[in-house]
């Protein structure tokens, strides 16, 4: 990890402290997220994963500590400041969170319509063009939330999250209640579009393949805090017994041949 | 660098150089610019001083027919390939029918579905029918706590709703029944006038709307929920029938305490009739029971009251129906709920339309 210093950090937080009622689910928690990198989030039911991805975009107020995007305070930074900060993050929630009486093309849409001088027609092929990208059939733009299929609407989820092109994308759980092929091509489509579009990825998820397949690097929510973040063969390693249990029970292990599989496969094309 | 952010610069030996950053904010006119320049076919594009592309900008680079793009940095050919290969291609939508057709395929189906709705409801109602008869004859099956359970809250909990609107009925009957009458110097008929009404139409027709407001919704959402969380499908694996747990003690409990609720409402009306007509027309409670007796058939009340358990079957068999159609998702709970409202209304309206013909037609 000695090079990652170099890199520039985009999410700073600092001795995060969440609770609620008496109950706290963080304290003192860092993290660093570097530009351009692909951080997997892990860690066992109720250690606050969806909770920190909630305090780092605003929705949930911390009880203490710091939270840096680019370099904006999101807790204490003007309101204008964290204005623009909403321009250069998206945010896929767990079942895509789409407007219901919005059809998928209309909720995609809905981003752009606060740019000035943006014509409706090129709004719209923008959005098809967004649709396209999340790899959408054509014609589920007119279709509602209601007429597509989890993964669709998890698809849809991103290309509204991706539909201003921000710099951070937040994905909680991306392949969640998907079957494996449509988690594997879910994986491929986030590696793709971070690769090509520049993106930056902080992925809440529990999917030891997802881990495998495409993160840079992961961090391990365990004790309220990050416990350790690294690179996953680093993960190996780590003498805690939640994470020791975690990445090498048998799943994580069938996960890893599978990784190490495709990337023979990969070595040899 | 002008205004938009970007620069197009058409140079000798047809190169166009872009400049600039090309984003979202400012596609609109970058899409202009391109559009105005003339034989694009014959351009290469420069793209080595662009210093910012977003995939609305490469979506317009990609969409302009030039002859060959270059100069372009690592990170923005890749997303270049990316939108190219990405760029979406319209399906032809699929040919509609022209002239009256479609008109008449709308009606028809309208039709079809107001029918089919009449039977489900009918499909229901025999459900109901037959559940409760084969719990008449094996008892065993009976459940008297949910009975008892929804009996309170379909009864009791709206008795204080009802019996505010049936007084306050009775009181507004009375007071504009007596400012008609008093022309007339037939002050004392505003009793008659108050006890039929009360008696035999407004009592119980207000009260099964104020039910069907209140307690279709509630069914709806309660079973509607339930089959959302597919706790409906869980009963019928375990052997449970939805019918027989849900839909039998909801209606019985709405057809025992409907005429209930009827009853107080014809008991709150008339005292708030007497009441008003005591304090408008000097009619005094003693006079008002004599001419209450002497004048109002007890046939009005049956008339009134023989009409609540046709309610009540409407109003839960509607509210049940309702409930099962929710399908997987919040919003068809929300519309389904709300359309359980609107027909139990319209069609105990229709009902008591129905009644007031028969009893006419047998002279009660």
């Amino acid at each position: 990890m000695s090079g990652a210093d170099e890199r520039e950090v985009v999410i700073r937080v600092r001795g995060l402290r969440n609770q609620f009622g008496s109950h706290v689910v963080h304290d003192g928690l860092d993290l660093d997220v570097y530009r351009g990198e692909i951080l997997g989030v892990v860690g066992g039911s109720g250690t606050g994963k969806s909770v920190l991805l909630r305090a780092i975009t605003g929705l949930q107020e911390p009880a203490a500590g710091s939270i840096e995007v680019f370099g904006v305070d999101v807790l204490h930074g003007s309101e204008e400041s964290r204005a623009t900060l909403d321009d250069r993050w998206g945010v896929m929630f767990q079942d895509g969170a789409l407007f219901s009486s919005l059809t998928v093309r209309e909720n995609v849409e809905v981003p752009m319509r606060d740019i000035p001088g943006l014509p409706s027609a090129i709004r719209r092929d923008l959005a098809d063009l967004k649709i396209s990208l999340v790899g959408l059939p054509y014609l589920a733009g007119d279709k509602y939330p209601s007429e597509l299929s989890g993964g669709m609407r998890k698809r849809a989820g991103l290309a509204r999250a991706l539909a201003l092109d921000p710099e951070i994308v937040f994905l909680d759980e991306p392949t969640a209640g998907l079957d494996p092929i449509g988690a594997s091509a879910f994986d491929e489509l986030i590696r793709n579009l971070s690769r090509s579009l520049g993106l930056t990825v902080f992925l809440v998820t529990h999917d030891l393949d997802t881990l495998h397949a495409i993160c840079d690097r992961i961090a391990v929510l365990a004790e309220k805090k990050v416990l350790v973040t690294g690179r996953m063969r680093d993960m190996l390693t780590v003498d805690h017994p939640w994470v020791h249990e975690y990445f090498t029970g048998p799943r994580a292990r069938a996960a890893q041949d599978s990784a190490a599989s495709d990337d023979r496969e990969e070595g040899a094309v | 660098m002008s205004d938009a952010g970007f620069e197009v610069t058409e140079e000798p030996g047809g190169v166009l150089r872009i400049a600039g950053s090309l984003t979202v904010r400012n596609i609109a006119v970058l899409q202009e610019r391109l559009a105005a320049l003339r034989a694009p076919e014959g351009l290469t594009v420069d793209l080595s001083a662009v210093r910012q592309m977003d995939t609305a900008g490469a979506w317009a680079l990609v969409r302009f027919p030039a002859q060959a793009i270059e100069g372009a940095s690592e990170g923005h050919a890749l997303l270049l390939d990316t939108v190219r290969r990405a760029l979406p291609q319209p399906d032809e939508p699929p040919d509609r029918p022209r002239g009256l057709t479609p008109f008449l395929e709308e009606t028809g189906r309208r039709v079809m579905t107001g029918l089919a709705f009449l039977a489900a409801l009918t499909g229901y109602l025999g459900l109901f029918l037959a559940r409760l008869f084969r719990m008449i004859l094996r008892p065993g099956e009976f459940r008297l706590t949910a009975l008892v359970a929804h009996a309170e809250d379909v009864g009791l909990r709206a008795v204080p709703i009802v019996a505010l609107m049936a007084f306050l009925i009775g009181v507004v009957l009375a007071f504009q029944g007596s400012a008609q009458l008093r022309q007339f110097g037939a002050e004392v008929f505003v009793v008659d006038l108050i006890a039929i009404s009360i008696l035999r139409e407004l009592g119980i027709l207000l009260t099964a709307i104020i039910v069907a407001g209140r307690t279709a919704s509630a069914f709806t959402a309660a079973i509607g929920s339930m089959k959302m969380r597919e706790e409906i499908d869980a009963m019928r694996t375990l052997g449970l029938d939805p019918a027989t747990v849900l839909f039998v003690p909801r209606i019985l409990a709405l057809l025992l305490m409907l005429p209930i609720l009827g009853l107080i409402a014809n008991v709150m009306g008339l005292l708030g009739g007497a009441l008003m007509a005591w304090v408008e027309l000097g009619i005094s409670p003693a006079m008002f029971r004599t001419r209450l007796v002497e004048g109002t058939d007890i046939s009005h009340v049956f008339v009134g009251l023989v009409k609540a358990p046709v309610f009540a079957i409407i109003i839960g068999v509607v509210g049940c129906h309702a409930g099962m159609q929710v399908k997987g998702n919040a919003e068809s709970l929300g519309r389904m709920t709300s359309n359980a409202v609107v027909t139990a209304i319209f069609a105990v309206i229709v009902a008591d339309a129905l009644f007031s013909i028969f009893f006419a037609q047998v002279g009660l």
